[in-house]
C-alpha cells in the first residue's frame, strides 16, 4: 500500500513538513528530510524550487531563489535521494510547479519518483482537467498520489469533483493567500473549516497555509485529518540552520 | 482550421489555464461571463463611444509615402501612436474596466513593465474613480521614471516588485499573487494577449478594433480589405493580435510578427522566443518561453522594456508552430535605426517597439504593388531618454 495511504488510515492527527529542497544550503536535502522523521513528523513534502513561484509569499519564494542559485535543479534533487529509501521510510511528496516537471519530461519524472520511493506529488498549477485529460493513467502507473487544492472560494461542486479525482488526501488551504505564517485563524476559517467537514468527503483533508506553531495546528487539525507547515518551518532553518529540527517539530506537538 | 481560440482557450497546442486552486473561481468567473458581457448592446455602446471620444479612435490609416518610395513597395502605418496615452494599450484597458465593472469589481490591479499599460490602466481607473494598484519590478521603477510619475499623477499607486529578477514577470507574478489574496473584489487588468484562458482571447477581442479599422480603411485607399501583408511587432503580442485579428483566417493576408532580437538572437541578451523559447508553462499559459533546460524562466533583454518579455501569448506560439505567421527578429541597433528614419522620412517619432516592425523592411523585401500594412503600436515620447542616449543627441 502506498506509505500515504497507509500513514492517513493511522489514528492519529498528521504533521507535515514542507521544506524547500537546496536551501539553506545546497546538500542539505537528505539530513532534513532524516531529521524530520526522526522528530516524529508524519509527512514530508520536498519542493522543487522554481523560478516563479506564483502561489507562494515571500518565505517560500526566498527560499526558492536561493536554493536555485545554489544550484538546485531536478536531477540533482534525484541525485540527492537516490538512496533514502535504505534511511527513512516517512511518506515523501515532492511538490513544485508544473514547468520544470514538463520539461523533465512527465514520464520520465514519474518512472525517477516511482523508482527513488516518492510516494506523491503536489503541483499546484497543474489544473484538474488536464490531470484527467493527460497524466492520471501515467501517474497511477507508477504508484504516484497527485494532491489536489481547494481554497475558501472553491464551490461545493468543484470540491466534490476534486474528492472524486483524489485518492490520498485534499490540500485545504486555510484562507484565501499565498503561502506565509500569518498570525492565527479566525472566525471565516472557522465556518470553512466546518463546512469542508460537514461535506463529509472521501478522502481526508490536510490544512496548508498559515500554520505555523501549537495553536494554529491544534486549531487546523482540530476538524482536519492534519496540517501543513511551510514557511514558518523554512524561516526556523533561516535563523537555526538544520542543527535543530527536532526543537521545532517539539514545539509543534 | 481557425486560428482563433477555441472553447477551452486553446490555439492548437497552446494556451489553457495552468492555474493554482487559488486563481480558479476569479478565472471561471471570467470565463463564465466574457464573452456575454461584450455582446451586450449597453456594454458595446459604452466601449464604441469611448474608443471614439476618450481613445480617439479610428486611428489613422496612413500611406506613408517617402517610407513607400525608399523601399519601393506601398506601405501603410495604422496609427496607434495617436490613441490616449500614446499606445494601443489603453484600448485593452478601457474594455476590461468596463469589464470589471460588469462583474461589479471594486478595485483594479495590473503589472506594467515599460510603464505604458500601467499607465493606460491608471488611467481608465481614474476615469471611472476605480481604485488602482500597479505592481512593476523594482528595475524597472528606477528606469521608467517618468512613466511612474504619470501613474502616481493619475492616482495609482505603484508597488515594488522586488522578488526575482525584480522586471516584468516579476511584477506579473505580484498582480497574481494580490489576486489570489483578493479574490472577490478585485479584477486584474493583463496588458497583454499572455496569462491564463479567457485573457489572451479576451485581450485580443479588446484589441481587435485595430484590424477591424484596417479592413474598412483600405477599402476606402485601396477598394480592398485585404492587404497582402499585416505586420506588427510582438512582447506578449497584444499589439499584433488586434492588428492581425481579422486575417487570422485570410490564408491570402501574410501575418508578420517582428521580435526582439537585442543584442543578437545568440548573445545571451535577446528576447526572441520563437527563435529561442520552448514549450512551457508561463503566468498560467501553455506557449513558447524562454527558459533554461531544467525549466526555469530566463530573463529577457531587449532595448525596448515593451518587448522585454521571456514568452508570447499562445495565439503568437501557435501562428509560429503552425507555419501561419513569418516571424523575423531585430536587434537593438537595427530598430534605433528605422525608428530614427521613421523621423526623417515621415515626420513621426515612433515608440521603440514599433521601431522592431519598421526594421524589417531593410532586408524583407516585398513586390512593388505589394499592400504592407505596419501597426505602428505606439509614440516614441516615452522612450526619448533612450533615443537621447543612443543617438548622442
Ligand atoms: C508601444 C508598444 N508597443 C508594443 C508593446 C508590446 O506589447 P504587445 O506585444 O502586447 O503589443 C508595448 C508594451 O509596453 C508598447 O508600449
Amino acid at each position: 500500500m502506498n506509505r500515504i495511504k497507509q500513514k492517513l488510515s493511522e489514528d492519529k492527527k498528521i504533521l507535515s513538513i514542507y521544506f524547500t529542497a537546496g536551501y539553506p544550503k545546497l546538500d542539505d536535502t537528505v539530513q532534513i528530510i532524516q531529521d524530520l522523521e526522526k522528530s516524529g513528523v508524519d509527512l514530508i513534502e520536498i519542493g522543487l524550487p522554481f523560478s516563479d513561484p506564483l502561489a507562494d509569499g515571500p518565505t517560500i519564494q526566498e527560499s526558492s531563489t536561493a536554493a536555485l542559485k545554489n544550484g538546485m535543479h531536478s536531477e540533482l534533487l534525484f541525485e540527492q535521494i537516490k538512496d533514502i529509501r535504505k534511511s527513512v521510510s516517512i511518506p515523501l511528496i515532492l511538490m513544485g510547479y508544473f514547468n520544470p516537471v514538463l520539461q523533465y519530461g512527465v514520464e520520465k519524472f514519474c518512472q525517477k519518483c516511482e523508482k527513488i520511493g516518492i510516494d506523491g506529488l503536489i503541483l499546484p498549477d497543474l489544473p484538474l482537467d488536464v490531470y484527467q485529460e493527460e497524466y492520471e493513467a501515467l501517474f497511477k502507473k507508477h504508484g504516484l498520489i497527485n494532491v489536489f487544492l481547494i481554497t475558501p472560494q472553491t464551490s461545493d461542486e468543484r470540491i466534490k469533483a476534486i474528492d472524486d479525482a483524489s485518492e490520498g488526501f485534499i490540500y485545504m488551504v486555510s484562507s484565501a493567500s499565498t503561502t506565509g505564517a500569518k498570525s492565527g485563524f479566525g472566525q471565516e476559517q472557522s465556518a470553512y473549516f466546518e463546512r469542508i467537514a460537514n461535506m463529509n468527503l472521501k478522502n481526508p483533508q490536510i490544512v496548508g497555509f498559515g500554520i505555523s506553531n501549537a495553536e494554529t495546528f491544534n486549531q487546523a487539525t482540530e476538524k482536519a485529518k492534519g496540517a501543513i507547515i511551510g514557511s514558518a518551518f523554512i524561516k526556523h532553518l533561516t535563523e537555526n540552520g538544520v542543527d535543530s529540527i527536532g526543537g521545532f517539530v517539539r514545539q509543534i506537538r | 482550421m481557425s486560428y482563433h481560440a477555441d472553447e477551452k482557450g486553446y490555439y492548437g497546442e497552446f494556451g489553457g489555464a495552468f492555474i493554482p486552486e487559488m486563481l480558479y473561481p476569479n478565472c471561471e468567473e471570467l470565463r463564465q461571463n466574457y464573452i456575454q458581457i461584450m455582446e451586450e448592446p449597453s456594454f458595446k455602446e459604452e466601449f464604441q463611444q469611448l474608443l471614439k471620444d476618450y481613445v480617439g479612435r479610428p486611428t489613422p490609416l496612413y500611406f506613408a509615402k517617402r517610407l513607400s518610395e525608399k523601399y519601393n513597395t506601398k506601405i501603410y502605418l495604422k496609427r496607434e501612436d495617436l490613441c490616449h496615452t500614446g499606445a494601443h494599450k489603453v484600448n485593452n484597458t478601457i474594455g476590461q474596466i468596463l469589464m470589471a465593472k460588469k462583474l461589479g469589481k471594486n478595485r483594479i490591479i495590473a503589472e506594467t513593465g515599460a510603464g505604458q499599460h500601467g499607465v493606460a490602466t491608471a488611467t481608465v481607473c481614474a476615469l471611472m474613480g476605480i481604485q488602482c494598484v500597479v505592481y512593476m519590478g523594482e528595475i524597472d521603477i528606477a528606469r521608467q521614471a517618468p512613466n511612474v510619475a504619470r501613474m502616481k499623477m493619475l492616482g495609482a499607486e505603484v508597488r515594488a516588485a522586488k522578488s526575482g529578477s525584480k522586471t516584468l514577470k516579476d511584477a506579473t507574478n505580484e498582480a497574481i499573487r494580490d489576486w489570489i489574496n483578493n479574490p472577490v473584489d478585485t479584477h486584474y487588468i493583463i496588458g497583454s494577449v499572455v496569462g491564463p484562458h479567457p485573457y489572451p482571447d479576451m485581450v485580443a477581442r479588446f484589441q481587435s478594433v485595430i484590424s477591424e479599422e484596417i479592413k474598412r480603411q483600405l477599402m476606402e485607399n485601396e477598394g480592398r480589405e485585404n492587404p497582402d501583408y499585416v505586420v506588427a511587432c510582438v512582447g506578449g503580442g497584444s499589439n499584433a493580435a488586434g492588428a492581425f485579428y481579422h486575417y487570422l483566417d485570410t490564408p491570402e493576408v501574410g501575418i508578420i510578427a517582428v521580435e526582439a532580437a537585442g543584442k543578437g538572437i545568440h548573445s545571451g541578451e535577446s528576447a526572441a522566443t520563437s527563435a529561442l523559447g520552448k514549450v512551457g508553462i508561463i503566468h498560467g499559459s501553455k506557449t513558447l518561453l524562454m527558459q533554461t533546460p531544467d525549466g526555469q524562466i530566463t530573463e529577457p533583454y531587449s532595448i525596448s522594456a515593451g518587448l522585454d518579455y521571456p514568452g508570447v501569448g499562445p495565439m503568437h506560439a501557435h501562428l509560429y508552430k503552425s507555419g501561419r505567421g513569418e516571424f523575423i527578429s531585430i536587434t537593438d541597433d537595427e530598430a534605433m535605426k528605422a525608428g530614427l528614419e521613421l523621423c526623417k522620412l515621415e515626420g513621426i517619432i515612433p515608440a521603440i517597439e514599433s521601431s522592431h516592425a519598421l526594421a524589417i523592411f531593410e532586408d524583407r523585401k516585398f513586390k512593388k504593388d505589394d499592400v504592407v500594412v505596419v501597426n505602428l503600436s505606439g509614440r516614441g515620447d516615452k522612450d526619448l531618454q533612450n533615443y537621447i542616449d543612443y543617438f548622442n543627441l
